[in-house]
């Protein structure tokens, strides 16, 4: 395994085609060609200039309210034997470390001119991040939301609706996150010239896994800022994230993947487990194929069929991984876990009750692993908390 | 010879292409719909592969997708239905199908049994030329298998020369920017068919995307080599009880109304 990794130089970003390893590319139409390459041939240049360097990292800091804390979780330390800190993603603006893909690239649309933003959104938290950031810059949004998830995520929806957002329901299909992305490709065959598509996680074709994944990597850019003031280290020994696309993962992760000290956990949604037919864990049950433009893993039947997953946050709810997810498995330089349904409600309660802190349900599956996980006294763990629970009150309070 | 090759050097204009989805309505009602095309005069059929996730088709198809998928179609029993129809089949077929499918198929399994069930085309929207040119082009050649490319209002003049490049049998000019089964303002296109047609291209034109009947296929016709049909065949094919009437009256009212 040790070989494999020395051998690959760079995990944390793809090659000129877009590709981690055996994974990514840019599987589009021809219709989607003009949108992709001009976004693919504009994105580095974009972001590399002074005033997008300016722009986002002012809406970071005034807007979003970064840097998040990293919270030293004493209780937690205690219970499992290390210390342990929580990167605060939760206390961004709208609740979620969504909002620091959506700033970024709502600034990328404006460089580009563009006038109309859509999204696809799962649990709501990025449809809810893209509304805020539209209605910060006074751009029309449309949100594609599976129908399924329009009525688990009520909160969101009435939220969206409130920022200006019009949530269109995807009602092809199994009605939830992969409808809603085919929703919102759709839509930007449709419209060619004024619309930007800010999609929410590390998937989709080429550029947008990179382009996603640069934007969260501010994540574990103050992580390890914030952790050599806590420990005198910048590194930690572990970093832990949930994985459904997988953007909160990529962002904790991306400055530790070319650090192969740091141990990088992936907690995926087992559902109702990983064997029972009812699950989201793609690394386990998937095999390489193409979804929403990419190749990456993807649970799938041996014709080729995309299968319906299962979670109970439907923000994990997803049948494939971003493709630098499926590299890092590959190569192992991640190690995948997971958390079923049940394990993350308890997780959640733990959280709440031992931290006075309400995960979202996605965030929780992190959490899980802990117990699981040989370690010393010595090793500093990070866990992504990537979202607060508001969201989820309805289901939690079922299982008060 | 291909028979696309052998149909367009026969004839150049009012090249009809009507689309069908594989086990739609039924699942045995692929090889019925297909003699019927054929039978009513149709020149080339396209035989869609259904999928899950048909990200460049509209709510006609993909609900023809979803029920063909629910009806147990396969591409192993498109092969299957295919072969026992191959004799009866004159006119060009071309499967078009997104690439996720035909890679778990295996490409190369794929291209050998669809060349074994006289198919003589491909369409893979979602299979990019570069790929295409990198890593599969070789094998599609070696089964003797035309691959059609699609192009759009949006494409530049580079990227439709490389199109046509790559492309054997015609290209596929996509009349707007829209999913299938769009309303298409056909006169707006004006200007694009007319720079498709300035640039004297290789291979022969067909516009597919918003042409629903005689009135739409004649305009495409007026621009190129001729047109294709899909959604609008689907709706027909919908409610029919008897497919070879419907059919015969759909095709019948494009070509000798």
């Amino acid at each position: 395994m040790k070989k494999t990794i020395s051998k690959i130089k760079n995990l944390s970003n793809p090659d000129k085609q877009g590709y981690y390893g055996d994974f990514g590319g840019a599987f589009i139409p021809e219709m989607l060609y003009p949108n992709v390459e001009e976004l693919r041939s504009n994105y580095l240049k974009i972001i590399a200039t002074k005033k997008f360097k300016s722009d986002f990292k002012a809406l970071l800091a005034d807007y979003v309210g970064r840097p998040t804390p990293l919270y030293f979780s004493k209780n937690l330390s205690a219970k499992y034997g290390a210390k342990i800190f929580l990167k605060r993603e939760d206390l961004c603006h709208t609740g979620a470390h969504k909002i620091n893909n959506t700033v970024g690239q709502v600034l990328v649309a404006q460089h580009l001119g563009k006038k109309r933003i859509i999204a696809e959104t799962g649990a709501g938290q990025h449809g809810v991040a893209t509304a805020t950031v539209c209605a910060l810059m006074g751009l029309e949004c449309i949100v594609y939301m599976g129908e399924k998830d329009i009525e688990r995520q009520a909160p969101n929806v009435a939220r969206m609706k409130m920022l200006g957002a019009t949530v269109v329901p995807a009602t092809s299909g199994s009605k939830t996150l992969k409808d809603a992305t085919n929703e919102a490709i759709r839509d930007w065959i449709n419209h060619p010239d004024d619309t930007h598509y800010i999609i929410g996680s590390v998937v989709g074709p080429h550029p947008y896994p990179d382009m996603v994944a640069r934007f969260q990597s501010v994540i574990s850019k103050e992580i390890k800022k914030q952790l050599k003031k806590c420990t005198g280290k910048n590194l930690p020994t572990h970093v832990i994230a949930c994985v459904g696309g997988g953007s909160n993962a990529a962002g904790a992760f991306y400055h530790f993947i070319n650090e192969p000290k740091v141990k990088l956990i992936s907690v995926e949604a087992a559902g109702c487990g990983i064997n029972s037919g009812k699950s989201a864990a793609t690394s386990q049950l998937g095999t390489p194929g193409i979804l929403h433009g990419s190749k990456s893993l993807l649970m799938q039947t041996a014709d080729g069929q995309v299968v319906e997953p299962h979670s109970i946050s439907a923000g994990l709810d997803y049948p494939g991984i971003g493709p630098m997810h499926a590299n890092l498995y590959k190569s192992g330089r991640a190690i995948f876990m997971s958390a079923t349904d049940e394990e993350a409600l308890a997780a959640a309660f733990e959280l709440s009750k031992t931290e006075g802190i309400i995960p979202a349900l996605e965030t929780a599956h992190a959490l899980v692993v802990l117990k699981d996980i040989p370690f010393k006294k010595t090793d500093s763990v990070v866990i992504c908390l990537s979202g607060r629970g508001d969201k989820d009150l309805a289901t939690y309070m079922d299982h008060l | 010879m291909n028979k696309l090759d052998q149909l367009f050097s026969s004839r150049k204009k009012n090249i009809l292409n009507i689309y069908c989805t594989a086990g739609y309505p039924t699942l045995e009602s692929t090889s019925t719909v297909m003699l019927a095309l054929q039978k009513s005069g149709a020149d080339i059929i396209e035989l869609g592969i259904p999928y899950s996730d048909p990200i460049a088709d509209g709510p006609v198809i993909q609900q023809s997708n979803m029920h063909a998928l629910q009806n147990g179609i396969s591409i192993e029993k498109i092969f299957l239905q295919l072969n026992e129809i191959k004799d009866q089949l004159k006119v060009p077929v071309i499967l078009m199908g997104y690439l996720n499918p035909v890679m778990q198929y295996g490409i190369e399994k794929f291209c050998e049994d669809a060349a074994n069930a006289g198919v003589s085309g491909v369409i893979l929207p979602d299979l990019p030329m570069y790929e295409y040119e990198h890593f599969y082009k070789a094998l599609f050649e070696k089964f003797g298998l035309f691959v059609i490319f699609l192009i759009s209002p949006q494409t530049s003049e580079d990227r439709i020369r490389k199109a046509d490049k790559l492309s054997k049998g015609f290209i596929y000019a996509v009349s707007s920017s829209a999913t299938t089964g769009k309303e298409t303002d056909f006169p707006q296109q004006q200007a694009y068919f007319k720079k498709i047609k300035n640039m004297k291209l290789n291979n022969p034109v067909l516009i597919g995307f918003g042409i629903k009947d005689k009135t739409t296929f004649d305009m495409a016709c007026k621009h190129a080599s001729g047109a294709i049909i899909g959604s609008a065949y689907i709706k027909a094919l919908e409610n029919s009880k008897d497919i070879a009437r419907s059919t015969a009256s759909f095709i019948g009212d494009i070509l000798n109304p």
